[in-house]
């Protein structure tokens, strides 16, 4: 039994089931979302997460990795993030409901009511301090800051892992190249997170909780955070062992494992396999089908949405703001888009030009 | 003893502090908040939303305090390190195995790693109530830097133990910048800026060098990251911070229409 479920989650937590899963999951979640809201639902994660914990840890596998004193943050992040997901979802489905039957919001009538800062804010904000001062110097008595042998340049550890926070941008380091993952891709985020306010423009759900005045932005804002940036630091810090291979969680981390990938260019597939004949000299008419799969990706798919599926947005937002949410939300889409072809038929690169370091 | 207190609350030395009555009065509440400079980063009065755990989750504030701890633990650490190749080290050992019960570098970096998380979860909260909304667009941005400036802080730190962890950690970190776009030697580009067959950037010359000061994470780096962990980010950080909480006082509070 215990085996069974050992294999059960190893097998699970693949990166393309766990990828895939915790998408399915995420719209499953907003979807029934009158469901998942109940207090009962919270109770069970918690509960149930903590058997699998009690359980898990005597697996030496298992409670190397989760117990490593660097990676408890971690544990925090995922139990922190899903509760007050949870509260946030729960507190939305309450207010779309009052806003339906015409009833104010949870923050509305009452609670909008001014109270004096002093002592009532301050108290609250006071207590936060003392009990969080606590909890930190507790943790920091029971677990000591770990401290690893001296910087030797000439030993490179395996793996080499970039600091928690970064390995989600470390993980798309597998589909993209450096240049990609490690600088346009984290631009784009900071970029993309400052135009959020001047993009949208839906008044409702100022200073209140709601998913359907604002299915839209919530659900983007849940994927974009839960699953591309949480899940990914998840699957980066407790996933990825030696040569950043998968190691499920029940796994011996083992340096000689290797996973056999046979990945192929775009332009092989269009001249070799499809045409049957060896790829051109000229590297721009070698790259010419990957350069016009993301012209129509970039350039045609904006306009051609703006007609179909967002034209109530696009008439909403207008051209400038249409364009570059577009463009922000095309890029990301390029991540799950990569994943899958990576996956499905081993795609390397779309745009594979080596000569230049210019590889997509 | 009330008499006592009364004498005090009197007397020239607590009134030369203290420039309001003591009673409970809406007066005095409001001269609580508005005669301290510390207490007046809030607005005299708030919404009672603002005062809801539920409804704020505390993450903004507790990300400020995890800030004051970063900066008084900080203070202490560095009395005893010095960032040099030969030294760091052997200080943070020293550290360890002289000071009985000591917990302030477990505390500076547990608090880092939870700064980090606070600091996601505000921006989380922040967007689910729709706080960027008008007219608090250019606060949700000095926010997204602040965010990033966070960052850069626990990642400059990262470097200072100078143990296998901290110098692999940000080696593969400031791989990335040797592929940045026309900066980097190995980014796409790159090879165009040339002149006569001569590459104007090259390993030694290109954004990681001056990231690193050097073309491997050495000596160079490590006191360029303990001088902008120190100094720079935190100067930076405590700036934008004062127009952050001054902003969400001018804008109207944490949230909601004004």
């Amino acid at each position: 039994m215990g085996d069974q479920l050992k294999h059960a989650v190893n097998w699970l937590t693949e990166p393309t089931r766990y990828f895939l899963g915790f998408g399915l999951a995420i719209v499953l979640v907003l979807y029934f979302r009158k469901f998942f809201a109940k207090s009962i639902v919270i109770i069970a994660f918690f509960v149930l997460g903590g058997a699998f914990l009690a359980f898990a840890w005597k697996d030496p596998n298992f409670a190397k990795i989760i117990g490593k004193p660097d990676n408890v943050p971690i544990v925090i992040l995922l139990a922190t993030v899903v509760f007050f997901s949870w509260l946030s979802l729960r507190k939305s489905v309450i207010n779309d409901e009052r806003i339906a039957r015409g009833d104010p919001t949870l923050e509305g009538d009452f609670n909008r009511q001014k109270v004096f800062t002093w002592p009532d804010l301050v108290y609250t904000e006071f207590i936060c301090l003392i009990l969080f001062t606590a909890a930190l110097v507790i943790w920091s008595i029971v677990l000591e800051a770990p401290l690893e042998e001296p910087a030797a340049t000439a030993r490179t550890p395996n793996p080499s892992k970039a600091p928690w926070y970064f390995l989600g941008l470390q993980e798309l380091l597998v589909y993209f190249d450096p240049w990609i993952a490690g600088v346009l891709l984290p631009s784009f985020i900071i970029v993309g997170l400052c135009a959020i306010p001047y993009v949208d423009t839906n008044p409702k759900g100022n200073g209140y909780y709601t998913f359907n005045e604002r299915k839209f932005a919530i659900s983007f804002f849940w994927v974009g955070f839960v699953l591309f940036w949480v899940s990914f630091v998840i699957l980066g810090t407790f996933l990825r062992g030696p040569n950043w291979s998968f190691f499920g969680p029940f796994e011996y981390w083992d340096l000689h494992k290797l996973e056999p990938m046979v990945s192929v260019d775009l332009s092989t597939y269009f001249w070799v396999n499809l045409l049957g004949q060896p790829r051109p000299d000229n590297i721009l008419l070698r790259e010419a089908p990957g350069f016009a799969f993301l012209g129509g990706f970039f350039l045609l798919l904006p306009p051609l949405l703006a007609k179909t599926v967002c034209r109530s947005m696009f008439q909403q937002i207008g051209m400038v703001r249409y364009q570059i949410m577009m463009h922000m939300l095309l890029w990301f889409g390029l991540i799950p888009l990569k994943m899958l072809l990576r996956w499905t038929v081993g795609l390397k690169y779309i745009v594979g030009i080596p000569e230049w370091f210019f590889n997509i | 003893m009330k008499k006592l207190l009364d004498a005090t609350y009197k007397s020239q030395l607590w009134k030369s502090v203290f420039r309001h009555g003591y009673p409970d009065t809406p007066r005095n509440r409001t001269l609580a908040v508005l005669s301290n400079v510390f207490l007046h980063l809030h607005p005299v009065k708030v919404r009672r939303s603002g005062i809801q755990l539920s409804y704020t989750w505390c993450m903004g504030g507790l990300t400020f305090f995890l800030f004051l701890i970063e900066t008084i633990t900080g203070l202490l650490l560095m009395f005893y390190y010095r960032p040099t190749a030969e030294l760091a080290y052997q200080d943070i050992m020293a550290l360890r195995e002289h000071v009985p019960i000591g917990i302030m570098r477990e505390l500076h970096r547990w608090s880092a790693h939870m700064m980090v998380i606070t600091v996601w979860l505000h921006m989380y909260r922040v967007f689910l109530t729709g706080s960027y909304k008008p007219p608090r667009e250019f606060n949700w941005n000095v926010g997204v830097i602040l965010l990033v400036i966070t960052l850069l802080l626990s990642f400059t730190g990262y470097l200072l133990p100078w143990d296998q962890l901290a110098v692999w950690a940000i080696t593969v970190g400031t791989n990335m910048a040797r592929a940045t776009p026309f900066l980097g030697h190995e980014g796409p580009g790159a090879a165009l800026i040339s002149f006569g067959g001569l590459d104007f950037v090259h390993a030694g010359d290109d954004v990681r060098f001056g990231l690193l000061a050097g073309r491997f994470v050495g000596e160079g780096a490590l006191l360029r990251f303990y001088v902008l962990h120190c100094v720079g980010f935190p100067l930076v950080a405590a700036t934008l911070m004062a127009v952050h909480f001054w902003r969400v006082r001018k804008d109207g509070g944490i949230s909601g229409p004004l």
